[in-house]
């Protein structure tokens, strides 16, 4: 067994990568802002640096462990070069912290409070302010970017697009999109990750908080809410409960409070979506045209597609996500049911997302002129605004949700974690094929969180080729195998997120860290086999909006209200055709 | 097609005979810096001349013809070296070299090649002594050089690949290499104790046992030719004069570690560098001295060029790996080093130009040779380009171990108008400054970081008496700054705050408290930088600090400028004893800064004023100074 040295203490080694990693392991936090377990190391902020006998003073990030080393993380030099780190970072830096949005939740922040930083001896040169990009649902604001370049590297490597990179050299450097394209004209999927990774302020959601408190102040407005599934067992974070608890019932009677006069559960539409996109599926197996079939909850995913990979459009579900379906059955037929018009109806969704929020706005999903989401939310907002409000979250008696969208299974609830919609369609594709009842509903095949994998499952006398794919690398690694014929696949089911939209951009920013995001996900498969109702097929209240509304999956009614169509973008990422039937 | 090294010998024999035979080969310079100054004009005039007199021929005349024994061959060569005197032209075989050579000269230099004398006038002048000299190598400048990598610069045709393998055994190198096993030649490099000339001296031998150790199905050589340092151009030199030798260096090394592809990175702004090598490598392919089993042995190379887009810190090993690879230009962590895992993930050997042509001479002339050259732990010699305040300044080549003095006064014959020595600055914005008390250090790779400077890239800065040290680190440092990659904290943020105090300095606006944050600071970037260009930026600072800390508290303090440079510190006063009370400057000022009663002293309010000189220009009693 080998080991080494940090600070007198004996530490075994066990395959760490880095002398960080060492550290880490041996209670030392060393600080960085540069570095990410789940990116490749930069070695920029240079705040990781130790001292190891015999070679002096290195990165811990980049330099290997070696069976022997003797390091030190605390020496008198360290504790300078880190302030001085600090104190350079901050020479330049927007600090106008009490009105940022990361206050509170800022890398750079809180270091400078762990490092007593209290005199910034480097005077503010006159610097012109660099303009802010508004032009996203994502915005940059350069002047508090301190380069530690993560954005560019979560969004080249774990999202396999690239829309940052460094340009200009020495002071003058900055992250910036190409040819400096404002972020709306890129490639950009608005899946959010670079702003959830962001250490400090410099890239953040747009805040829709006063947006949504107009709407629920608005006395001539009904509100209604609905909540997606990942949301339940994320927002906890924020009330110092664990990741992974479910609080459903929590933030219903939260949004009551607040004014809500609906609260539904997004899971109930993805039931609706597991009943659609199986019919989808089986009359495309039954065809064999346009296979594999690719799922479409996920709005970046969609985006990509239509941007990067046109050819395969014919392959996506025609299903709109649960998002759009739920809002679409609300606008089109449960406000009759109400006696109202769709825009008095005003809804808003609780989103562990970003991207949610480009698609709500997206053309194709609006009844009457009215969109069919009104406003996304996302569970950091919604966090906020329970703060804002003073309600003691974790204390909040629990309420059920509203009907007729309130009654959820778990194949729905499971939507939010990577392989829940695959394993939602098998719970109900099994009983297609083999017309008997399922017993076991769990399909370990498909679950777990590594990004890109799949299987092949034999029902009866069929074989199933399914993947699972999160991140948008790895869902460009798999469509180029398929390209290639290196690769067949019936059913690919793809997040943009890792770990599915327990890692959405819109979560508690514990998010960039792999641990909290399973055991988010361990929170919802709890959900699941908790709840009364396991299959989408079963839940009553699924079945009486077909009664009431939609006849049957796939009919007329239903693609009328749940189904959409994709279209190609340009080169600056618009989308030029217009909409069928709207010549 | 050339199969064998006799083949070589018998081309070296061929050419050096069919040159005997002709008259004079006269060689104008076509480096860039004569190239700038009219060379192409004059070697253009020449032909003519020649032809016109019936006295021109080519080598290939001569080489055709055995009996042929007359007739004046003409070529540009590459860069002699002494730019300053540009254009050079040279009288072979005497030697004799011509200097500021124009156009209007050429009927006087035929006349003396007929007639076998010299025209006195285009000779060498010792500036002091007036003394002129006729050969080139008695000249001061180059009688105390030994030129190893340059020893084909400015002496043969750099676009004939004959010349140089008639020269001083081109391409003896890597037939003697692939005569012996690829470990047997990388024991002689190691035995040479050849260092890496491009700044760091790491022995080569050791970074390619490395290379040579790994597993791998592909490794690539590259040789670094991004000379970004401000002033310096040796790497130009060689490249422009004699690519062969840094092609050669190459081969052999790609044979010692069992590369099979090599890249020349090259700025673009070496146009002629680039046309050359590219040249260069389609004749050695042609004559099949590069491509598939080279002269016989089972051993292949192949060589690209690859142009730079002028970024400094792509001298630094695995920023340049990034920009070949079509990514910006910054550096990467290491480990994992480049002789591991460098181009492409594959190991790879990053040497300088210069390193190379070394290369090629040791394997041509042996270990023995080299090692008696220079010192102990710095073997071989140092190509320096020396500018500044010296009489001679150009690019110029020692043994390692001279010291200072021997180079600013022997070779650059002192300073310029007879002015006292102030410091030299060692291997530009990465090195430091040495005072007149460090004259006797040496120049090699030991003693200089002994003193905290270092060869680096080769630049030898002297400066006078009127050269401010702060102006200059600022300077330096104005130019790190601009080229920093701007990856990590200390080299972007640290630079930039180092550059904003001495702007202060030189401004008048520096306080003491800011010379303490200098050294924190630099202290600070040299310990905590990513690379080599942030760990070495501090480097003129703080040794300017050093040795100069009264002229940066004079700045300060007294808000003076003690070499009368900084434009800010300079203050226009009246001297009241000469001041008639004209009034005349007070009418003159643009801005009203003037003011007095008529008849008795004026005085300036130097706050008003904006240094314009114009009441200097006006006053008719000489009363108005310039002070700093």
């Amino acid at each position: 067994m080998s080991w080494l040295m940090v600070n007198g203490q004996s530490v075994v080694l066990n395959g760490e990568k880095s002398v960080l990693d060492v550290v880490r392991k041996a209670g030392i936090d060393l600080p960085t802002l540069c570095y990410h377990p789940e990116l490749t190391i930069h070695g920029a902020c240079r705040l990781c640096m130790v001292e190891i006998e015999g070679r002096g003073i290195v990165a811990a990030c980049h330099t290997p462990p070696e069976a022997g080393m003797v390091i030190s993380t605390n020496s008198a030099v360290l504790r300078r070069l880190r302030k001085m780190a600090l104190e350079l970072l901050l020479s330049r830096h927007d600090r106008e912290c009490t009105s940022c949005s990361r206050s509170g939740h800022c890398s750079l922040q809180d270091l400078s409070y762990r490092f007593g930083i209290t005199d910034l001896r480097f005077k503010q040169e006159h610097d012109k302010q660099l303009p802010i990009d508004r032009s996203s649902i994502i915005l940059r604001d350069p002047n508090k970017c301190i380069l530690c370049g993560e954005c560019v590297r979560i969004c080249g490597e774990i999202q396999g697009i690239g829309v940052y990179d460094f340009v200009h050299r020495g002071a003058k450097m900055v992250v910036d999109t190409a040819f400096g394209q404002h972020l709306a004209e890129t490639d950009c999927v608005h899946c959010g990750q670079c702003a959830a990774i962001c250490p400090t302020g410099a890239l953040v959601i747009k805040p829709q908080i006063n947006e949504a408190w107009a709407a629920l102040n608005d006395p001539t407005k009904t509100v209604i809410i609905q909540i997606a599934p990942a949301v339940r067992v994320s927002i906890g974070e924020e009330f110092n409960l664990p990741p992974g608890q479910s609080t459903m019932g929590q933030l219903i009677s939260a949004l009551r409070s607040m004014g809500a006069s609906k609260v539904f559960d997004t899971s109930f539409a993805a039931d609706i979506t597991v009943l659609e996109e199986t019919k989808e599926f089986f009359q495309r197996v039954e065809s064999g045209e346009n296979m594999p079939q690719f799922t479409s909850c996920c709005p970046a995913w969609v985006k990509y597609a239509e941007q990067s990979y046109p050819e395969y459009l014919s392959h996506l579900s025609s299903c709109r996500s649960p998002q759009q379906m739920l809002g679409s059955l609300v606008k089109k037929h449960y406000a009759k049911e109400l006696g109202k018009k769709p825009e008095e109806l005003f809804m808003i969704s609780i989103m562990p997302c970003t991207a949610k929020k480009f698609e709500a706005s997206r053309e194709e999903f609006t009844t009457s002129g009215v969109p069919d989401v009104d406003l996304v939310i996302t569970t950091q907002e919604l966090a906020h605004m329970i703060k804002e409000a003073g309600i003691d979250f974790a204390s909040l008696p629990t309420t059920p949700p509203d009907q007729p969208f309130g009654f959820v299974t778990g194949a729905g609830v499971i939507f939010g974690v990577t392989g829940g919609v695959s394993e939602a369609v098998l719970r109900l594709g099994y009983e297609l094929i083999t017309e008997q009842e399922l017993e076991d509903v769990v399909f370990s095949e498909v679950r777990g969180y590594s990004g890109l994998r799949s299987c092949e499952l034999t029902i009866k006398d069929r074989t199933l080729r399914l993947a699972v794919v999160n991140g948008l690398a790895n869902a460009k690694t798999l469509l180029e195998d398929l390209k290639s014929g290196k690769a067949q696949y019936d059913l690919v089911e793809v997040m943009a997120c890792p770990g599915g939209c327990i890692g959405g951009a819109g979560q508690p920013i514990t998010n960039v860290n792999r641990q909290v995001r399973h055991e988010r996900g361990a929170g919802l498969y709890l959900d699941d086999k908790a709840g009364p109702v396991q299959k989408s097929q079963q839940n009553p209240a699924v079945l009486e909006v077909y009664q009431k509304w939609l006849k049957e999956p796939g009919s007329a009614e239903a693609h009328e209200a749940l189904h959409t169509t994709y279209r190609e973008r340009d080169a600056r990422c618009k989308i030029t055709q217009p909409l069928p039937g709207k010549v | 097609m050339i199969r064998n090294s006799d083949q070589i010998q018998a081309i070296e024999k061929s050419y050096n005979h069919a040159l005997q035979r002709g008259k004079a080969q006269i060689l104008v310079c076509a480096g860039t810096g004569c190239m700038a100054s009219g060379s192409p004009a004059v070697y253009d005039g020449l032909m003519a001349e020649l032809k016109k007199r019936d006295l021109h021929t080519t080598i290939d005349c001569l080489l055709e013809d055995e009996h042929a024994d007359s007739g004046v061959t003409v070529v540009n060569s590459g860069c002699h070296g002494f730019c300053e005197k540009g254009p050079l032209v040279r009288i072979e075989p005497e030697g004799i070299l011509y200097t500021k050579v124009q156009v209007e000269d050429v009927v006087e230099i035929v006349d003396a090649v007929v007639a076998e004398t010299v025209v006195e006038r285009l000779l060498y002048h010792d500036p002091r002594t007036n003394e002129a000299f006729a050969k080139e190598h008695d000249i001061p400048f180059y009688k105390y050089q030994t030129r190893v990598a340059l020893c084909n610069c400015g002496e043969i045709d750099p676009e004939d690949i004959r010349a140089y393998m008639a020269h001083d055994q081109g391409y003896q190198g890597i037939a003697n290499a692939l005569a012996m096993s690829p470990e047997q030649v990388n024991e002689q490099i190691l035995s040479a104790n050849l260092r890496g000339r491009g700044g760091g001296g790491f022995p080569a031998g050791r970074k390619w046992s490395i290379a040579a150790a790994q597993k791998a199905d592909q490794k690539y050589i590259i040789c670094n030719g991004d000379e970004g340092d401000p002033g310096a151009f040796m790497d130009r030199s060689i490249m422009e004069g004699d690519p062969h030798s840094v092609l050669e260096g190459m081969m052999i090394a790609g044979y010692a570690i069992g590369a099979s592809k090599g890249y020349i990175y090259v700025r673009a702004e070496y146009p002629l560098a680039v046309q050359r090598l590219k040249n260069a490598i389609s004749q050695a392919q042609a004559a099949g001295l590069l491509g598939d089993n080279i002269l016989g042995s089972g051993f292949s190379f192949q060589i690209q060029v690859k142009e730079g887009a002028g970024a400094f810190v792509c001298g630094e090993e695995s920023a340049l790996i990034a920009s070949i690879e079509g990514q910006r230009g910054m550096p990467r962590p290491k480990p994992p080093f480049p002789a591991v895992a460098g181009l492409w993930g594959k190991p790879t050997i990053i040497n300088n130009v210069e390193t190379l042509a070394n290369v090629s001479r040791i394997m041509t002339k042996g270990v023995d040779w080299f090692t008696s050259i220079g010192t102990p732990s710095s073997p071989g010699t140092k190509t320096f380009a020396l500018t500044g305040e010296v009489e001679n300044t150009g690019l110029i080549e020692v043994p390692m171990g001279r010291t200072i003095e021997e180079v600013v006064f022997k070779i650059g014959g002192g300073i310029r108008g007879g002015r006292k020595f102030k410091a030299v600055q060692i291997g530009g914005p990465s090195g430091g400054c040495l005072t007149e008390d460090q004259l006797d250090i040496t120049l090699d790779f030991d003693s200089l970081q002994q003193v905290g400077a270092m060869i680096g890239s080769g630049g030898l800065v002297v400066m006078d008496e009127n050269t401010c040290v702060v102006e200059v680190a600022r300077f330096f440092m104005n130019f790190i700054q601009n080229e920093s990659c701007g990856k990590c904290t200390f080299c972007r943020e640290g630079t930039l705050q180092m550059l904003n105090i001495l702007q202060r300095i030189v401004d008048g606006k520096g306080t003491l408290e800011d010379l303490d944050l200098l050294v924190e600071v630099g202290e600070m970037v040299q310990i905590g930088s990513l690379c080599g260009l942030g760990k070495t930026a501090p480097n003129p600072v703080l040794s300017t600090l050093e040795n100069f800390r009264d002229e940066y508290v004079a700045h300060i303090k007294d808000k003076r400028c003690p070499a009368g440079v900084c434009e800010a510190l300079k203050r226009f006063v009246i001297v009241a004893d000469k001041c008639k009370g004209c009034s005349r400057c007070a009418k003159t000022c643009p801005v009203g800064a003037i003011s007095g009663e008529v008849r008795s002293p004026y005085v300036i309010d130097v706050e008003k004023c904006i240094k314009c000189g114009a009441c200097v220009e006006v006053c008719k009693f000489m009363a108005i100074e310039e002070v700093s």
